[in-house]
């Protein structure tokens, strides 16, 4: 066994300036074997497999491959022995081709090196993705294709190394059911063949599918190796978080109000929405289910007034309101809290005060256009304790908080301003368990405090777990609205896969 | 006060120092550069530091420059730039020119026409960035290139002399206070008002919140396009006034001088701190990095450096200055 390692990491730690990230960590795998690292945002996954792809240098431990002592200096040599990983993050050129990414800096040339060989690059690509049975065009630009087929595009790039260890780094994120699918199958080929792969995720459910064993870390330390079929799911999470999380708990039948707060009357937009119509009650949480590309964030864009709509009207407690722009929609209480806290949700590179109360600065302000600072402070304490956000002060700057405290940021954000209806995209993506629960807990809070909350999600068992009705749309269109007493897997995806043909 | 209370609240005071220290890491740095090269020039050249020199060497240089600087580093942090300023100046001081000695108009009425036009020239920045959603670089490129023209329009291509207006060349020569140039005193006056603004008003709070994330802060329900209009048009107002300056201290208004102007605007904010990837900068910065080219430029020119060296050595110091703050910054976590 111990000859047959493809790789093995022993007493590997790392520190960075005030954190101990990686703490006598150790990691093994073997040729033909799909070994899931777990842990939770912060647990040091990242930063082992960046140790291991060359990108950190670790502090102290060993490094073992094909059971010889390495020493993974840069990114270069981590190729050079085979060693592969593709990011979270995809990083791809989208205005070069398939062929172009697959073989960027290795092209091949001709007349003496000065020209490129496009043929030759083209052929060898389409080579390549034959013997993976990918279903891409090499000359196709990487721009135009889907998520799911960039990641093909990385997959047949890590490969063309002829690594033998490929690392994914939550490859699954922001991929639908059917794509995830396709991907395993490609994985278990790559398994198939005897490479190794290294597969990080936060969907746990997946691990059943794909993996053999499955390596718990928690807080740059290791847990415990298993096999996955001896293992399951609450034991993982029990492991990750070090206590006992209850994952699967249906909400407690609340009481709906019949007073509708939101109208929203044959929304249709160019490109996407297809008169979808519905209404949002007082203190409800309406969850919004679909597959990937099934309008839900279109939605939610065009009715705060982000994107423009070509038909539609909202109505408020029964009035009817123009929203043109995203201030429109502000102003009547309406806030977004987009999929892509980053980039649409935070001011990163700002403190936890200038984040909360980014949206009603107006209000913190005298009649002279001075900014009040200590009212704003005390709110961004208050904000701080009452939604329990870590951070060592309100001067922090943002960027430097978890994936859930920052969620909890943007949710403090539209608190402050005091919005009646608050529409979630993907509340939680990207945030670990433990800090699911809490964000779950805050919204049944939210909501029992007469907020009335549009949730949209992939994840169905969120869906089902928080939502009192549940939305469903397909291609456009809204195929069917359920209540949760009536709802389950089947259920919704009977009605998110209604395609009109 | 009991001595125990007085100690603590001293070494809170002591602390609350040590973490404006560090949380100003940057500019304090800035400075310590600066007094470095003052120091430095002195030693070479003990003429450097006479208050001669100092005032209507090095400070009434910087005047122009650095109310530029004070207005563009507002721009910056909205992650944006205005190559107009230079050619703007020249613009301003030409209209300035034209209605002031032409009408014979009284000198105060100098100021609000160099402003009301600068302010304008900025918002026609700031729509065309907004509601035509032109890059910022094309925007002013464009009106950098059309200011220049009409510059030269309206003036003929002759400068226009100021010697008919009375006291315009003590706006920026006279001395209110002391010996101090009152077009020193301007820029202070000027920087400090910025600085407020900047730090405490709404305007400032907008201008860092859309530089950080201009789609985050327009998903918040704020009138992104409003605002940015409105800070070009407020750095605008700094061009008008140092068009005015400008016309005081050579005594007329030169329609061929003013492109050049907002290079070295730019330089000195970025010297001073301030990124040009937005969401960051200060004004304390910009005049500490105004002053650091101007001692340069002053102290160089007493060392009898031949001109065209004293452009590589500002060039080399731009890049040293950028530079070394980056790797603090990359050290202290705050960039990766």
């Amino acid at each position: 066994m111990a000859e047959a390692q493809l790789l093995s990491l022993e007493g590997v730690s790392k520190e960075f300036p005030g954190v101990k990230a990686l703490d006598n960590v150790r990691f093994d795998l073997n040729p033909g074997e799909v070994h899931a690292l777990i842990g939770e945002n912060g647990a040091g996954k990242s930063t082992l497999m960046k140790i291991l792809s060359g990108i950190y240098k670790k502090d102290s431990g060993e490094i073992k491959y094909r059971g010889e002592h390495v020493n993974v200096s840069s990114p270069h040599e981590a190729q050079r022995l085979g060693i592969s990983i593709i990011h979270q993050e995809l990083n791809l050129m989208p205005h070069l081709s398939v062929a172009q990414n697959i073989f960027i800096g290795r092209e091949p040339r001709r007349f003496g090196g000065l020209f490129l060989n496009n043929s030759k690059l083209n052929k060898d690509a389409q080579d390549l993705l034959n013997e993976l049975g990918l279903p891409l065009d090499p000359k196709k630009r990487v721009g135009e294709l889907t998520i799911a087929r960039q990641q093909m595009v990385e997959i047949a790039k890590a490969v063309s190394y002829r690594g033998e260890v490929i690392i994914m780094d939550e490859p699954t994120s922001s991929l639908t059911p059917t794509e995830t699918a396709a991907l395993f199958k490609i994985i278990k080929s790559l398994r198939e063949s005897g490479k190794g792969i290294i597969f990080i995720s936060h969907r746990l459910e997946e691990l059943d599918a794909i993996s053999d064993r499955v390596t718990v870390i928690r807080d740059g330390e290791y847990v415990k190796t298993m096999k996955t079929k001896e293992t399951n799911i609450p034991e993982i999470i029990s492991l990750m978080v070090g206590r006992k999380v209850d994952t699967d708990r249906r909400p407690e039948v609340r009481k709906l109000s019949e007073d509708v707060i939101l109208k929203v009357e044959g929304f249709s937009t160019k490109t996407l929405l297809k008169d979808v119509s519905f209404e949002l009650r007082q203190g409800e949480i309406l969850g919004f289910a679909g597959l990937m590309g099934s309008g839900r964030t279109e939605l939610a864009r065009a009715i705060i007034g982000a994107d423009l709509k070509t038909s539609g009207k909202v109505f408020f407690k029964g009035e009817e309101i123009k929203i043109k722009d995203p201030h429109d929609a502000v102003k009547n209480g309406i806030g977004y809290l987009s999929e892509d806290r980053k980039k649409f949700g935070l001011l990163l590179i700002q403190n936890v005060t200038f984040n909360v109360v980014l949206a009603s600065i107006q209000s913190f302000s005298n009649k002279l256009g001075f900014f009040k600072n200590s009212p704003a402070t005390k709110v961004a304490k208050e904000a701080i304790a009452t939604l329990k956000i870590r951070t060592p002060s309100e001067r922090q700057y943002v960027k430097n908080l978890s994936g859930g405290n920052q969620q909890k940021v943007v949710i403090a954000k539209w608190l402050t301003k005091d919005c009646d209806i608050l529409i979630f995209d993907e509340p939680t993506r990207g945030i670990d368990v433990g800090a699911k629960d809490e964000i779950y807990h805050l919204l049944t809070k939210l909501a029992n405090e007469g907020k009335s909350i549009i949730m949209i999600s992939s994840e169905l068992p969120e869906i089902l777990r928080m939502s009192d009705r549940i939305a469903v749309m397909c291609e456009g269109r809204l195929t069917g609205i359920i209540n949760n007493k009536d709802a389950d897997q089947n259920v919704i995806m009977q009605y998110a896969t209604k395609h009109r043909n | 006060m009991s001595d125990a209370v007085k100690a603590q609240s001293e070494t809170e005071s002591g602390n609350r120092f040590t973490n404006l220290i560090r949380r100003e890491i940057g500019q304090v740095l800035a400075l310590a550069s600066l007094v470095v090269l003052f120091g430095f020039f002195s030693i070479m050249r003990p003429v450097f530091y006479s208050w001669t020199n100092v005032s209507n060497g090095i400070l009434m240089s910087t005047t122009v420059t650095g109310l530029l600087a004070v207005g563009i580093t507002f721009v910056i942090i909205t992650g944006g730039i205005d190559l107009s300023v230079g050619t703007s100046t020249t613009l301003c001081a030409v209209l300035v020119g034209h209605y002031v000695v032409g009408w014979h108009l009284p000198l105060w009425s100098g100021f609000v026409i160099g402003m009301a036009f600068g302010a304008l020239i900025g918002a026609l920045n700031g729509a065309m960035i907004a509601f035509l959603k032109l890059p910022p670089f094309i925007a002013t490129l464009a009106t950098m290139k059309a200011a220049q023209g009409l510059a030269l329009i309206i003036s003929h291509l002759a400068p226009i002399i100021f010697t008919s207006v009375k006291g315009w060349d003590g706006i920026a020569q006279g001395n209110l206070i002391g010996t101090l140039p009152n077009g020193v005193l301007i820029l202070f006056v000027a920087a400090v008002l910025a600085s407020i603004v900047l730090n405490k008003t709404v305007v400032g709070r907008y201008t860092f919140a859309i530089g950080s994330n201009f789609e985050a802060t327009k998903l918040s329900g704020v009138k992104v396009n409003r605002w940015l209009i409105l800070i070009y048009a407020f750095c605008g107002l700094f061009v008008g006034l140092a068009a005015v300056v400008l016309t005081s201290r050579l005594g007329s208004a030169q329609p061929d001088l003013g492109l050049g102007y907002e290079l070295e605007a730019i330089a000195a904010a970025i010297i001073g701190g301030t990124s040009l990837l937005g969401g960051k900068g200060s004004i304390s910065g910009t005049i500490i990095g105004a002053l650091i080219m101007s001692v340069l430029t002053n102290g160089l020119r007493i060392m009898e450096i031949q001109q065209e060296w004293q452009y590589v050595v500002v060039g080399a110091v731009i890049i040293i200055a950028v530079f070394s703050d980056n790797v603090r910054r990359r050290r202290a976590g705050e960039i990766s």
